[in-house]
């Protein structure tokens, strides 16, 4: 270490002898990182509802699709079962408010049951028994209040493009009732609504509903009560398909898409050209610099030491690139925090992400370099100093 | 390891070669540029070796230097048999007791000259004040120490050569091998150099070997070697 800080300057000064080559290169490796960067942001940003799934918590829906909507008189029969502390329905509202862009996950819910089944909600107890007692009152998450401005006793004319009232407007006038924080993390930027009132009020499909959240007692025998509540309605006109609401929100996930997966495949690819865009870079940096190789081999460097200063080059031009790159993902991520958070919540580069970025920068950098430095090490004197 | 080297002309030999062969390959062609030579060098000795072009004289330098191996022979440097050792010994033992001057300086054009005469001491335990008064002591024994922060292009040839003497004496070895260090310099300036030379003999008792080609500079050395085709003959002064 003390070595290399010493060689530091030297390392340096190869790096200024053409400015423009190493400037095109280190730009080349910071495109790389910056998508890698944002790549990592985005799977950080979809996995982040994933991970705070609760293991706890079953969902059952259609076995078709999640799609297909199911009988809310499954709510009983599931309740009955042993074991099963809660159940809610749920259904894909669609909403949004003023302008379509302004998407907002939206769940019409049982409120007693919901809360039940989500002890991480946290709201104060005033505004939760108001919530509780207005068919027409919504609880929001602190994203919604933050982003809309909306407060407690508000009332917001929230639209969906999927479910008309019965007079045919698409607008459901709701009441903000309470407001929702999750300390230990999550996604606060959620809707939840009266089922009883969506129920009513709505055009057509009456009496289904879109999925079903259950909370068990024993974690151990979420499965066994999973498969218990898919057998009681197999051969029925809806069977179901039960599974953890972590495996649920990842085959959500994987339903919009492997994004994550085809990210990781562009990024895998842009990788692939930088390694050979900073391998011919050095291999000519090397070859310009053959004589000098032999003037230092001459001084006394050792073979070691010029493989080691030629490595330390090449992982100083993927550092410095990649570094600047991670940056700029980061940046990025807090400048267009406020529009994508409405998008995409927890849109940002994780601290694992630079961890893994950084042993990515030293390995191009170590591949890369790899050929010229040996060829470097190999070096004759009497052949480097002959040739100028 | 030797015994101690014997005196030359009551001074002890610093350089002890004897029956030095050294053969390249050329494809199918095996050419050889030293046959069977034998010569010793005195400690704080400044000789000049001749001789035409492909006589030998550099690759000769190269061996004393350690910069090459002999295809057979032996070659003692202050007693110890440098063509027995390993590759790093050899390249430690370089760095430690031999300082070389080059005829186009071979100064690294990215560093100024301060940095490229600190360069040898980069191997060394010195801290980087150590260094430093080195280097400052380095450049102004070559009067440089006002151009300690340009960089190679901004000196004229003869500047370059004195911070590549800087760079050669500022680990203090005991051996200068020079090749041709004033064949790309002007008179004027060759002079500056060759009397520099002197000076670090004369003053500082060091070993100055140089490969010339040029009568003039070689007049400046005590002993003079002529090497053509595998045969040396000697002036002595």
């Amino acid at each position: 270490m003390i070595a290399l800080a010493r060689y530091l300057p030297l390392l340096a000064a190869s790096l200024r002898r053409k400015r423009l080559r190493t400037f095109f290169t280190v730009a080349s490796i910071l495109v790389a990182f910056l998508l890698f960067g944002l790549a990592e942001s985005m799977r950080f940003a979809l996995q982040s509802g994933v991970e705070v799934a609760g293991a706890d918590r079953l969902m059952t829906m259609h076995k078709v699709s999640f799609t297909q909507l199911l009988p809310a008189s499954y709510e009983s029969r599931i309740k009955s079962i042993d074991g099963v502390v809660a159940v809610t329905p749920q259904t894909w509202f669609g909403g949004w408010f003023q302008d379509e862009r302004n998407q907002i996950p939206t769940f019409p819910s049982k409120p007693e049951a919901y809360l039940r089944i989500y002890p991480e909600i946290r709201l104060p107890e005033d505004q939760k028994q108001a919530w509780i007692a207005d068919r027409a009152g919504i609880l929001i998450g602190r994203s919604i209040a933050d982003l809309f401005g909306w407060k407690v006793g508000d009332t917001v004319p929230l639209r969906s493009a999927i479910w008309p009232r019965e007079d045919g407007s698409e607008t459901w006038d709701v009441t903000v009732r309470a407001i929702f924080d999750l300390p230990n993390g999550g996604d606060t930027r959620q809707i939840v609504m009266h089922q009883d009132y969506f129920d009513e009020g709505k055009q057509y499909t009456k009496g289904l509903i879109g999925w079903y959240v259950i909370k068990v007692a024993d974690v151990d025998r979420a499965q066994a009560i999973g498969r218990q509540i898919d057998a009681m309605f197999a051969n029925s006109p809806a069977e179901t398909k039960t599974s953890s609401e972590r495996a649920m929100a990842q085959s959500f996930m994987n339903q919009i898409g492997n994004i994550g997966a085809i990210l990781s495949a562009i990024v895998a690819a842009v990788f692939f050209t930088m390694l050979l865009v900073t391998g011919n870079t050095m291999a000519q940096s090397v070859r310009e610099r053959t004589n000098e190789i032999g003037v230092l081999k001459t001084l006394g460097f050792s073979n070691p030491g010029v493989l080691g200063m030629v490595l330390g080059e090449s992982v100083l031009v993927t550092v410095i690139g990649g570094m600047t790159g991670m940056l700029l993902a980061l940046w990025i991520g807090v400048q267009f925090e406020p529009v994508l958070k409405q998008y995409l919540p927890g849109f940002r580069v994780p601290p694992s992400a630079f961890v893994e970025a950084t042993l990515y920068m030293v390995a191009l950098g170590l591949v890369a370099g790899a050929a010229p430095a040996w060829q470097a090490m190999r070096l004759r004197i009497v052949e480097a100093l002959r040739r100028d | 390891m030797s015994a101690q080297p014997a005196p030359v002309d009551g001074r002890p030999a610093i350089v002890r070669i004897r029956d030095l062969v050294k053969e390249y390959r050329r494809g199918a062609e095996v050419v050889r540029v030293l046959d069977g030579l034998s010569l010793d060098i005195a400690q704080g000795d400044f000789v000049a070796l001749m001789g035409p072009s492909g006589s030998g004289k550099s690759t000769l330098l190269n061996l004393i230097g350690g910069l090459d191996r002999p295809t057979s022979g032996s070659l003692e440097v202050e007693g110890l048999r440098i063509d027995q050792l390993t590759e790093g010994s050899l390249t430690r033992w370089r760095a430690d007791h031999v300082g070389f001057i080059f005829q186009m300086y071979n100064l690294l054009p990215v560093l100024t000259a301060e940095r490229n005469v600190e360069l040898p001491l980069l191997l060394t335990n010195l801290d980087r004040e150590q260094r430093q008064r080195r280097v400052d002591a380095a450049l102004k024994l070559v009067g440089l120490e006002h151009r300690a922060k340009h960089r190679p292009r901004e000196l004229s040839g003869g500047q370059e050569q004195r911070v590549g003497i800087a760079r050669a004496i500022v680990t203090d070895p005991t051996l200068l091998l020079c090749d041709e260090p004033t064949g790309d310099l002007d008179r004027k300036s060759g002079d500056e150099v060759l009397t520099l030379l002197e000076a670090l003999n004369d003053e500082y008792g060091k070993t100055i070997i140089m490969v010339t080609h040029d009568p003039h500079a070689a007049e400046r050395a005590h002993r003079v070697i002529h090497l053509d085709k595998g045969l040396l003959s000697e002036d002595r002064r």
